[in-house]
């Protein structure tokens, strides 16, 4: 039988999820995440300052650069429980443009952003374009050569997360019809080069961006040999990021569920004792454990060969499945009180939606799979 | 906890490789049952009779249990290394599984000493075969509302009244039998007990049931004035429903110390993968179909979650908000999956999939379609998915009861 992956959970693991449970559950009251929506910036700089001072910005940065040298293995338990509270801030963004460097970064670049990124500057990446499509290496969006060690970009991207925030944005573009990536700082953008995107996860802040007449260096470019490798690292990353999230989410969502059906009486019953709620609530469960199962497995599997990609797209399909089914239940046990705003249970389904959009649904995945294992 | 040496228990695996690889007979010459459920011949019967007896002889079975009682008493990473090599090669199912997987385990954890030195060693070896009489024909679900009636007598108990689904009712020496020994209590289960109770007596008659497989593998139990002894209640008079549901935690695999292999062997969603490339639709391959294609790796997620979900049980970390969860879920989620499943491989079979076991052209001489029917008990033995439901629904999640 072919190796799928397996659970391993080390003690940094172990450390980081004590940690981050007791603090999104703290920073993070439903409260505080509705206001937040509401906010301009949509998150708060005070708790981002605390989450750079726990280290977690830097857990996947090698010690070299600032980071503590751990693996987006350590990073999983924290975003999972910053899922599960609905928790936002530019995290996983972060991470992921840390991702970036430390896997296809030149030695300049590491040594000039990565420590600023473990002390807690916010940066991103802007992969998506215009097409929408989830591959990671169709780009049309342009790097072109400007003379004096300068290129000038073309092109849109979408979707761009954080980039509100963020001091660098690293983007995909064609550089001599190549695949290829590039360090954006903040200061290179033009004024009105981002629109913020109206999104259906209102905790979300995401941006168009426009990269028409960006000018930027050549040593902006990412190592250019490296750049296939470290595509589809953050696709992957990204992935693993986004399965994390929804596995917390589902989580919370079903809780929130059950304590519905364990307080509201309809014909003088608690509604939990009808079976036509229950079972499909027990459904979502085993749903649940099951995708983060494969969650676990995955950030254990990460950087194994062949591997890695067979669990984390099986935890992303699972997580998608399981997210998308809890979160449309949630809304239609809670009743009419189900199709309000102020029922939570939107609140999980919107950011399953989210997820599931953003670098590739279950379909997506299990199409990819189904190459690699048969 | 005993440390395991490691260098043992890999001399100990390859021992075990070695003996499956030169005793295992994969073709006896007529069909082998693929779950304790199914065994329908006599021929079946004493050939797998016979191969538990060589296996626990080996030190291959009940290597875990204690030495006093039979077992090679050995840490359980031994036994699990055997079972390990009994599957690598393909070795035929253990037949006493009613004793094995759940009786076995019950007497060590709540036997009397007389109970586990008059039964353990006839378990293992297969020389006592076990049954469990639970279910009625008018309580199935409701188990405590059983109603075969067990009056004290002297030393004995009369019993009177009538079990289903008695699987290897027809071969047993011993029943688990849960029967009412008060009819008067305020609470239905205070008036069951529990009983080790002999089966070749007079008053003891099985009747065969024909599954919808068409095949034979269980009976109906008749009990006319039937006298045991009672020194077969185990536990207190009235203490039977404590007993019971113990039992069934074994069963359903909530609770471990059953004593090694298997006792069923089920297709899994490899199997079906292999299938699949060998069947075609319109000229093409079946899995080029990507609705075909997106269901297949439904079901490679869903084997690899499961089995994923018990490595992940051994990790009290990720386990910690629902630490019974996963095990109270297992029986629900792997029946379930298996029933779904084996449909549809059934389904990759394309207008072959009307064939069934018997006819030449069938494929793979119609096991999936004999493999789908039988996955039904499953889902409904040891408690309906439904019940399963409930149990989670209650016991893991806190919902109400229904």
């Amino acid at each position: 039988m072919q190796d799928l992956g397996r659970i391993g959970f080390s003690e940094d693991q172990a450390a980081l999820l004590d940690v981050a449970t007791d603090f999104c559950l703290q920073r993070s009251p439903v409260s505080t995440v509705r206001r937040l929506m509401e906010d301009e910036l949509g998150h708060d700089p005070g708790v981002w300052k605390e989450m750079g001072e726990l280290g977690w910005l830097g857990i996947a940065i090698p010690e070299d650069f600032g980071g503590s040298g751990l693996s987006l293995a350590e990073v999983v338990p924290v975003v999972e429980q910053m899922g599960r509270r609905l928790m936002i801030g530019p995290l996983i963004s972060t991470t992921l443009a840390a991702q970036a460097l430390v896997v296809g970064g030149t030695e300049a670049q590491k040594r000039n952003v990565l420590p600023r990124l473990a002390e807690g500057v916010a940066a991103t990446v802007a992969l998506a374009e215009a097409d929408f499509d989830w591959e990671p290496d169709t780009v049309s969006c342009q790097a072109l050569e400007a003379g004096d060690g300068k290129l000038v970009l073309r092109g849109q991207k979408v979707l761009v997360c954080d980039a509100g925030v963020a001091q660098w944005i690293i983007a995909s573009v064609l550089y001599r019809n190549a695949p290829a990536l590039v360090l954006i700082p903040r200061s290179a953008l033009p004024e009105g080069a981002l629109r913020r995107e109206t999104v259906i996860d209102e905790t979300r802040r995401s941006f168009a961006l426009n990269l028409d007449g960006v000018s930027v260096s050549k040593e902006d470019l990412l190592d250019l040999d490296l750049a296939a490798t470290a595509l589809n690292h953050l696709h992957l990353a990204a992935n693993l990021l986004g399965a994390a999230d929804m596995i917390g989410g589902t989580q919370a969502c079903i809780d929130y569920t059950v304590d519905y059906l364990k307080t509201r009486t309809q014909f003088g019953k608690l509604i939990g004792s009808y079976q036509a709620l229950k079972h499909p609530t027990v459904d979502a469960y085993c749903k649940y454990e099951q995708a983060r199962s494969h969650l676990y497995a995955a950030a254990h599997c990460f950087g194994e060969q062949g591997v890695g990609e067979i669990a984390v797209r099986m935890a992303k399909a699972a997580a998608d499945g399981a997210y998308s089914f809890a979160s449309d239940r949630a809304i239609q046990f809670h009743g009419g009180f189900g199709f309000t705003y102020d029922c939570d249970a939107q609140l999980y389904r919107r950011r399953a939606i989210w997820h599931a959009a953003n670098y590739g649904d279950a379909s997506f995945h299990k199409a990819k799979l189904a190459k690699l294992l048969f | 906890m005993q440390t395991v040496d490691q260098k043992d228990l890999a001399a100990f695996e390859a021992d075990a490789d070695a003996w499956f690889k030169e005793n295992v007979v994969r073709d006896p010459g007529f069909m082998l049952p693929l779950t304790f459920m199914e065994v329908g011949t006599d021929q079946q019967f004493h050939f797998l009779r016979d191969w538990q007896n060589k296996v626990y002889d080996a030190g291959y079975l009940g290597a875990a249990w204690p030495k006093a009682y039979g077992g090679g008493g050995l840490h359980q990473d031994f036994q699990n290394a055997a079972t390990r090599a009994m599957r690598r090669h393909h070795g035929p199912i253990m037949l006493n599984a009613i004793g094995l997987n759940w009786t076995g385990p019950l007497l060590l954890d709540m036997g009397s000493e007389t109970h586990k030195m008059a039964h353990l060693k006839g378990i293992l070896s297969a020389e006592d075969i076990w049954c469990q009489g639970f279910s009625e024909p008018g309580n199935g679900s409701d188990l405590g509302d059983a109603q075969t009636r067990a009056v004290r007598d002297g030393d004995h108990y009369v019993i009177n009244g009538s079990k289903i689904w008695t699987t290897l009712g027809r071969y047993a020496k011993y029943m688990i039998l849960l029967a009412r020994t008060d009819a008067n209590t305020p609470k239905k289960y205070d008036g069951l007990s529990f009983f080790l109770a002999p089966m070749k007596i007079p008053g003891v008659e099985t009747n065969p049931i024909r599954k919808l497989t068409g095949e034979h593998g269980f009976t109906q139990t008749f009990f006319t004035d039937a006298r045991i002894p009672a020194t077969g209640l185990m536990g207190v008079e009235g203490g039977g429903w404590k007993v019971a549901m113990r039992t069934l935690e074994f069963e359903r695999g909530a609770r471990g110390g059953q004593a090694g292999g298997y006792v069923a062997v089920g297709s899994n969603a490899f199997d079906v993968l292999d299938l699949a490339k060998r069947m075609t639709r319109s000229g093409k391959p079946v899995l080029d179909d990507p609705a075909v294609a997106d269901q297949m790796v439904d079901f490679l997620m869903e084997i690899q979650a499961m089995s994923l979900n018990g490595q992940r049980t051994q990790v009290p970390n990720l386990v910690a908000d629902h630490p019974q969860g996963i095990p109270l879920a297992s029986k629900l989620m792997g029946t379930e999956m298996s029933r779904r499943l084996n449909a549809f491989a059934i389904r990759l079979t394309g207008a072959r999939g009307a064939y069934y076991v018997g006819e030449s052209e069938a494929v793979d001489q119609g096991i999936w379609a004999r493999a789908y029917l039988n996955a039904f008990s499953a889902t409904i033995g040891g408690g309906t998915s439904q019940i399963q439901a409930n149990i989670v629904g209650e016991h893991v999640l806190g919902l109400p009861k229904s």
